[in-house]
């Protein structure tokens, strides 16, 4: 109880005590209102408290001038993997909706403090896409620093993973595998189809709804003042009698356009919503079906034919969905391409036409709207979250640079503090390296290639775990 | 009818116009090896850049273009594909990279270049005009496999052509070849090299050596063959391997060597000083203490991503975006490749990313053109808008770097090229849905 009275003072040190910040001369792109020439922002208890041309800085204020640069809302990504300690795929079972990224969340993972230097403040974590039904994700802030626990967005729906084609039916014929798998003697896991991943989340729904009367019936009872013997706990269905009673999101990893429709009329049959189709390469060729489910679709900028199944993938994807009437945002999927979703908006700009505040919407209150966060975060309004990008540039030109990054109204980044620090970081890891050579015995020095080298699988876009 | 007689009577006088000369009218020519020149003209002539200049006229039957408010530039140039040898990366069927074998010096990549690849459209779209395909696929990530030293010759190739051999712009451009890596996570790409996997520093350091060796022997064994040829003894036999060694000993052709690390870079420098070749050193993730060297013995630098992650935990996070500006700073002189097939066509981008980070707007358009051509020993050819050029030019309505950027118009070699693809013809499908 301690422990959690402890916690929660934490949480609420997030957004308390924050600074009050005044920023002022800047180009501010709301996003959902307008871009404000030469506009000020004010920032309070981690808040955006006022927006416009000629306010004030109040007198406890740090002002922050901001002269020829733009300021813009944090940049969501609603399709992370970073900060995922170990494996991402509990690939043994087919449905693995027991598992929770929570318990792995790793706030030392390097690449969160290199994402928020590319603007990045909120991301939507997710296991690996090796089955039908994968783990339970969660909304995490990039809070460097912080702890796991402190680093969950704070009211933000959970969500499940699922995962269509090829990747989840790939255990089905792993001797075919690539990557890691290529050739490995493996055993073969249910499904290797389609079908059969259709089967399998039909199948786990049918389970949930029979486990969900199960629990109902015995609520009933109990409040009835009856004793009856309560039904056998399944952490596995719990998550999936969540989904079914609107308490958690589905986002679902898929490709073809076949497998989308195939999710949507599952979900129909069954009575759940999928709250995101992720990836969605041929979302372009069921954009309506899609928007008449109500389903948002988080994309690529631009990936394709690293497999068959991305053969038909396109970099109009976006701008046709949007055009359809489809909530669309640009995901990252990736350590790296995370680092600058800004630059992946704007091809939307070149492929499909959109306008610069529909691209910049694609990573901003596109993916908020996607998890549900879009009345805290997303935009530059009044009542929303701190969360602030300043860019040197246009943040859809391509010479452009994060200069500071706020959550909360806290600086969690600031480049010239970055560099500032550099020589006196390099000092510190000098000395480091020297006494950890004067230790060592001979012999067994480590130099050079493969020390600390950084995952190999994170930038590689044809790893199986990520996608 | 009438009409149509006219519109035939067209037609057939505009075939009878070279199809490969035009006028551009009105534009800002960015030629690159000189400085921007507004409100100016491009001539056009039997696919040749014929002139440069305000008042030009047209030359008898040729095509005026009005550009009025666009750019034009030099076509861009993505100096490491795979394009024409991968079609989709998963499936090897469509793959012919990485052939087996640890010296394949004899292997061409023209002459598996599919000229009807998706890739070539769709690369080009971005307005590049010219790549270098590659017949290796590096071994960064282990895309597949791999186990080769040298994996044959990259060509430089025009995106346009109906055969490869149209296409083809310089065969054998280059050799490349996988520079030897000390070990320390066990072998990678030099699995077919290697016995056992290394265990101690001492070891690692022994099979790394032994490996040199190998190399160092084989290119030995080149010059002996170059000998005996010479000698022309009864019993001299000819041997591909060795004859395609032959540009590459006499310093003709140069090794393309992937070297990522610092340590790789100064070993493939003092081995080109022995062995007394031409190197390109190809995607270094680092410059470390090497920039004189580089410098000094006047090797060039293809650079590969600049969006990559940092190579250690520590490093700082804009590592990879600043790693062009630091060649810069060295004085080395570098172009820019992306190393893949389906991202070949943001090698703009890459370049812009490192612009933001500190690198020279003009030196990095010279990365995307000139530089590539020169270092790829076609800079007389191509790279720049120059009178005598083959005329691979890009009708833009910004500048080729930024992704809001619409390449408007491309000519190759003076002809006009579609710059439709599979993405915009499937857009225009099913926005009719």
């Amino acid at each position: 109880m301690k422990n959690r009275i402890g916690v929660l003072a934490a949480g609420l040190a997030l957004t308390l005590n924050a600074e009050t910040i005044f920023i002022r001369n800047a180009t501010v792109m709301t996003v959902t209102k307008g871009t404000i020439q030469n506009g000020s922002v004010l920032i309070q208890d981690g808040k955006i408290t006022a927006i416009g041309k000629n306010l004030s800085a109040p007198a406890d204020a740090t002002v922050v001038d901001a002269s020829g640069k733009f300021l813009t809302p944090g940049i969501i990504d609603c399709h992370s993997h970073t900060a995922i300690e170990g494996g991402v795929n509990e690939g043994t079972v087919s449905d693995s909706s027991m598992v929770n990224i929570k318990d792995v969340l790793d706030p030392t993972d390097i690449n969160i403090y290199r994402e928020l230097a590319g603007g990045l403040t909120v991301m939507n974590v997710l296991h690996g896409s090796a089955n039908a039904i994968g783990g339970q994700t969660v909304v995490a802030k990039l809070r460097w620093g912080k702890s796991a626990q402190e680093m969950l967005f704070e009211g933000a729906t959970p969500g499940i993973k699922f995962a269509l084609g090829e990747n989840p039916k790939r255990q089905g014929y792993p001797a075919q595998g690539f990557g890691l798998n290529q050739g490995a003697a493996q055993e073969r896991r249910y499904p290797g189809t389609r079908m059969g991943v259709e089967e399998v989340i039909r199948q786990s729904f049918i389970e949930a709804k029979i486990y969900q009367a199960e629990w109902k019936a015995y609520n009933e009872k109990v409040a009835r003042g009856e004793h009856p013997i309560p039904p056998r706990k399944d952490l596995r269905l719990d998550p999936l009698v969540e989904v079914l009673e609107g308490k958690r999101y589905v986002h679902a990893h898929c490709y073809r356009s076949d497998e989308i429709l195939m999710l949507i009329r599952v979900a129909d049959e069954m009575g759940f919503k999928i709250r995101t189709f992720q990836h969605v390469l041929e979302g372009y060729k069921v954009a309506k079906e899609i928007a008449a489910h109500g389903a948002g679709a988080s994309t690529f900028s631009d990936w394709w034919s690293y497999k068959i199944e991305a053969y038909d993938a396109s970099p109009y994807n976006a701008a046709i969905m949007q055009k359809k009437g489809v909530v669309v945002s640009l995901n990252s999927d990736s350590d790296e391409l995370a680092r600058h979703l800004n630059l992946e908006a704007a091809k939307t700009m070149r492929y499909g036409g959109l306008s610069e505040d529909e691209a910049l919407a694609m990573v901003t209150i596109n993916p908020a709207k996607q998890l549900g966060i879009d009345d805290k975060v997303g935009s530059i309004e009044v009542g929303k979250s701190a969360d602030l990008v300043l860019f040197d540039k246009h943040p859809l030109s391509g010479f452009s640079k994060p200069q500071k990054v706020w959550i909360d109204g806290h600086e969690y980044f600031d480049r010239e503090k970055e560099i500032e620090t550099r020589p006196e970081f390099e000092k510190k890891k000098k000395a480091l390296q020297d006494k950890e050579a004067a230790a060592a015995p001979p012999g067994r020095r480590r130099t050079g290639a493969g020390t600390g080298e950084s995952n190999p699988t994170a930038t590689n876009p044809n790893w199986e775990e990520a996608r | 009818m009438r009409g149509t007689i006219l519109f035939l009577a067209c037609a057939l006088g505009m075939q009878a116009a070279a199809a490969n000369s035009v006028l551009i009218r009105n534009v800002t020519v960015h030629p690159i090896t000189a400085p921007d020149i507004q409100n100016s003209s491009v001539l056009v002539i039997d696919g040749k850049i014929a002139d440069i200049g305000p008042r030009l006229s047209a030359h008898q039957g040729a095509r005026v273009i009005d550009g009025r408010g666009l750019h034009v530039y030099p076509g861009l140039i993505n100096a490491a594909t795979n394009v024409g040898l991968a079609e989709i990366s998963a499936l090897r069927d469509t793959v012919d990279l990485d052939e087996i074998g640890t010296f394949n010096p004899e292997l061409r990549a023209e002459v598996a270049f599919n000229p009807s690849s998706e890739h070539v459209e769709v690369t080009r779209a971005a307005g590049i005009t010219t790549v270098i395909t590659l017949p290796g696929s590096g071994g960064r990530g282990g895309r597949n496999g791999g186990g080769s030293v040298i994996t044959g010759q990259g060509a430089l190739m025009h995106l346009d052509g109906w055969t490869w051999e149209e296409m083809a712009v310089k065969r054998g451009a280059v050799l490349e070849m996988l520079f030897p890596e000390l070990q320390s996570g066990g072998p990678r790409q030099f699995a077919a090299l290697l016995g056992t996997p290394a265990t101690t520093f001492q070891e690692q350091e022994k099979q790394y050596k032994e490996r040199l060796q190998r190399v160092s022997d084989f290119f030995q064994e080149a010059r002996k063959y170059r000998q005996a040829k010479q000698a022309g003894g009864a019993d001299f036999r000819p041997d591909l391997k060795m004859e395609a060694m032959l540009p590459v000993i006499d310093g003709k052709q140069p090794i393309f060597v992937r070297a990522e690390r610092e340590r790789m870079i100064k070993d493939a420098v003092a081995f080109a000083d022995k062995e007394k070749v031409k190197i390109i050193i190809a995607d270094p993730r680092e410059l470390g203490s090497t920039g004189p060297l580089l410098k000094e013995h006047h090797i060039p630098v293809v650079l590969g991503k600049t969006f990559e992650l940092p190579l250690h935990d520590d490093d700082a996070y804009d590592a990879p975006y600043t790693l062009p500006s630091e060649f810069f700073k060295a004085g080395v002189k570098f172009c820019f490749g992306t190393f893949d097939v389906e991202f070949a066509r943001n090698v703009p981008f890459e370049a812009a990313q490192a612009v933001a980070f500190g690198l020279p707007h003009d030196e990095a358009l010279k990365a995307l053109t000139i530089n590539s051509a020169e270092i790829m020993g076609a800079g007389e050819m191509l790279g720049s808008i120059e009178k005598g050029k083959w005329a691979d030019l890009i009708l833009t309505d910004g500048d080729p770097m930024e992704a809001k950027t619409n390449i408007k118009q491309m000519f190759i070699a003076g002809r006009e090229v579609a710059l439709e693809s599979r993405h915009t013809r499937e857009y225009e499908k099913w926005m009719k849905r």
